[in-house]
């Protein structure tokens, strides 16, 4: 992990996957976005594709139609690479817990590095979610160097 | 001047316009992002944020998909960036003269102003993906739209400067830099040349692939559109381009409509001195900043994205009208108006 330089800290860019959820935890994704957190301030930003990601922001407990969704888009985002999970659904799989309609929660799909509980999140949670997310990085830097 | 100095000129010539363009351009990114976020009332990135942006995406992985053309995809972006620095080339900064002015002129730009766009296109189709192709499918509309008003812009000047000064060439941006035409016409012809003015910083936008016009890159819609397919370094690219063009676009603007110094108005500054070239040099990022400001961040702001359709009929009709009209008064200005409307006065 060489290649994580300093600025990668500074300039996440963020790719919104739902997978299944009821839309509160987006909501509070959007919300993180206006001006009053604004995280646009450490250099946060909604991204439309994948490619462009340096984290995946997923949202709901992943039900089966969506499964395979979700891993293709993990796997379209280019290394190095962060997924955050937002709400209590995508955590644990939450009042969907053990569902027939769920291959979820989140960690049975793809690897996660940093779980925000909450239903909804509050967007503060999510900011502190990209902080651990930041910590992880600076960790993988310490590693290496 | 021997070949060996031209070349030598020519090298470092090039390496500083690439390097100068390319951290003006990410500083206009950063103002520009800055000046948007306060206008939403947020306190919006810091002002270094795209050169962050910039050395992160380089650090990246650089994917090629399966279905792409692998050397057309990652051609374009190398030809986009250099597409662009080679504008930059032809276009006076302030007081300094371009490095290879004597070669080309107005017409040769308006060309050059092609290629950026069309590598994103040819990146765009070579990238295999449907949003992709959709995204450059637009881009060559808009494309095939704002040329109509931005030749005709182009078109009224040289003419006019051709008429006022029959024994230059009339093309040449050193001669529309020479002489800036807001002195040189009756009211009639100011009139038209505001309307010019106005025309070029409408088509600025679209040439930037910005808000109302950024319907070739549309995040919500297309994912990003051209550039869905794009990360890592090949991103990067395309990125440090788009703030080369800003620049190009910016400079072109100022060349043709503010191409007034600084420097003759200090009379303790000598004429070609570095002092000079310094103070012509700051006003220009000055006046740059300024038509950045209006042209890109007001704009952005203030209007939601149009439909592709709504901007060729946009580009077509309402602005080729009105560019037509602003190349009329300005043709009209040197008409003897005594005959026609003698309260005009005219010239």
């Amino acid at each position: 992990m060489a290649r994580l330089n300093k600025s990668f800290d500074k300039a996440l860019w963020v790719f919104h996957v739902n997978s299944g959820s009821c839309n509160g935890c987006d909501i509070e994704i959007v919300a993180a976005l206006t001006p009053r957190y604004d995280v646009e301030r450490f250099g946060i930003k909604l991204v439309g594709s994948p490619r462009h990601a340096d984290v995946m922001l997923i949202t709901g407990p992943v039900t089966k139609k969506l499964s395979e969704k979700v891993k293709r888009v993990y796997d379209q985002m280019a290394d190095p690479k962060a997924v955050i999970v937002v709400g209590t659904c995508g955590c644990t799989g939450g009042t969907f817990y053990e569902s027939y309609t769920l291959d979820g929660p989140v960690d049975n799909v793809i690897p996660v590095d940093v779980y925000v509980p909450g239903c909804a999140a509050r967007p503060e949670a999510i900011i502190q979610g990209v902080v651990k997310a930041w910590e992880k990085l600076e960790k993988l830097r310490g590693d290496s160097v | 001047m021997s070949s060996v100095e031209l070349l030598f000129r020519i090298v470092i010539g090039t390496l500083i316009a690439a390097v100068g363009g390319i951290v003006i351009g990410l500083a206009a990114k950063g103002v520009d992002r800055k000046l948007h976020a306060r206008m939403q009332g947020r306190v919006g990135p810091p002002l270094r944020q795209p050169f962050y942006d910039v050395l992160k995406l380089f650090a990246k992985d650089n994917t090629v998909p399966d279905n792409a053309v692998g050397w057309m995809f990652n051609a374009a972006p190398v030809i986009c960036l250099a597409g662009a620095i080679t504008l930059l080339l032809y276009i006076p900064f302030g007081s300094i003269l371009p490095v290879l002015g004597g070669h080309g002129d107005l017409i040769l730009l308006l060309y050059l102003l092609i290629i950026p766009g069309l590598a994103m296109v040819v990146g765009g189709f070579s990238s295999g993906s449907p949003y992709a192709t959709v995204g450059a499918q637009r881009e060559m509309v808009t494309m095939i739209g704002y040329e109509l008003p931005l030749a005709t812009a182009v078109i009224a000047i040289a003419a006019k400067m051709n008429e006022l000064f029959p024994a230059e060439p009339a093309f040449a941006l050193s001669t529309i830099a020479a002489h800036p035409l807001w002195g040189e016409m009756g009211l009639l012809g100011i009139i038209g040349f505001a309307i010019l003015a106005m025309i070029m910083v409408i088509v600025t936008p679209a040439e930037l692939s910005k808000i109302p016009f950024d319907t070739p890159e549309a995040e919500t819609e297309l994912a990003g559109g051209l550039m869905v397919e794009y990360s890592g370094r090949n991103l990067g690219l395309f990125y440090l381009a788009d703030g080369v063009k800003t620049v190009v676009m910016g400079a072109i603007i100022v060349a043709l409509f503010i191409p007034h110094n600084l420097s003759p108005v200090f009379t303790g500054i000598a004429q070609g001195s570095i002092g000079a070239y310094m103070v012509d040099f700051g006003f220009f990022l000055v006046k740059l900043a300024a038509v950045v400001f209006f042209a890109v961040t007001v704009l952005r702001t203030a209007v939601a994205r149009l439909k592709i359709a709504q901007v060729v009929t946009l580009y077509w009709i309402p602005l080729t009208m009105i560019a037509l009209l602003g190349l009329i008064l300005m043709m009209w200005d040197s008409v003897p108006m005594l005959h026609i409307a003698p309260w005009l006065g005219g010239a």
